[in-house]
């Protein structure tokens, strides 16, 4: 799965396991302007429902969500 | 007969207008409702600081039960969540200087390893060393989980504020220098405190 949308900064989470996929992108979040795009990819499964949540918690939108030999890829945008 | 039509024609047009005016009326109060309501509920869960609260009682100093607490405060924490972390009695030792990377996993008295052991293999010397060593290897190293140690610095980057129970450290043995330099010590009053206005309140 290709995707259209143009992330501002991408984030490698690959094989890092629960919690920390959100924890890395939380770090890196406050660094986020609002309207930008951070893409983050992970590999543990669990991300698949935990970064939507997290997203929903914080605020941020998810655009896209591609996953390609087990890895997710989440597109999600600062919105406020 | 010809004005009783047009008459009958024009009643039939405001009903139906009425109709759609009545619909459309629905649908943007409806809508209008649900966004004012949504607005203040958001309001009021803003204001509500124990919903962004998270109050742990660590009490274990087992490996696998160092785990549950420092995962869940540091998700919390990662979830904009204020956390304070008790640690008392054996849970002292996850924040022992040095201490986190060595706790260990009996095998004893736990059916539920993943391999599991008769309690009279369970309880020879080198056993405990050995499940520590399979969980740390096998397990949680294979997999690549956070060691407790990385997740002490984790909670420590994420501002999860970590007390311990002075008094289980005096019973206990345990000095305050040799607790991490970040740690707070104090006693349950602090503790509940806290908890008191946390939605979130586990004792582990």
């Amino acid at each position: 799965m290709s995707t259209q949308v143009h992330a501002d900064q991408f984030i490698d989470a690959k094989g890092q396991m629960c919690p920390m996929p959100i924890l890395t992108l939380k770090k890196a979040w406050k660094d986020v302007a609002v309207g930008q795009i951070v893409a983050i990819a992970a590999t543990d499964q669990g991300a698949k429902r935990d970064i939507p949540t997290w997203a929903e918690v914080m605020g941020a939108t998810v655009l896209e969500m591609t996953e390609e030999q087990g890895v997710l890829t989440f597109y999600l945008q600062k919105v406020a | 007969m010809a004005i009783a039509t047009t008459d009958k024609k024009r009643v039939t047009l405001t009903l139906d207008m009425e109709e759609s005016i009545r619909e459309r009326v629905d649908e943007l109060t409806a809508g209008r409702i649900e966004q004012l309501v949504r607005e203040r509920v958001d309001e009021a869960l803003k204001k509500d600081p124990a919903k962004r609260k998270v109050a742990i009682i660590a009490s274990k100093g087992t490996l696998d039960m160092a785990y549950p607490p420092l995962i869940l405060a540091t998700a919390a924490a990662a979830l904009d969540m204020e956390v304070e972390l008790f640690f008392t009695f054996y849970g002292l030792n996850i924040i022992k200087k040095g201490e986190a990377d060595k706790l260990q996993v009996a095998p004893i008295a736990n059916p539920a390893m993943p391999v599991p052991m008769p309690n009279i293999i369970g309880m020879l010397p080198g056993m405990t060393p050995a499940a520590t060593w399979m969980m740390k290897n096998l397990y949680f190293g294979k997999h690549h989980v956070a060691t407790i140690g990385e997740l002490l610095e984790q909670c420590k980057e994420l501002g999860v504020k970590l007390i311990a129970c002075q008094m289980t450290m005096d019973v206990l043995g345990f000095k305050r220098e040799e607790l991490l330099d970040e740690v707070e010590v104090a006693g349950a009053a602090t503790f509940l405190a806290f908890a008191r206005e946390a939605h979130t309140t586990l004792f582990i």
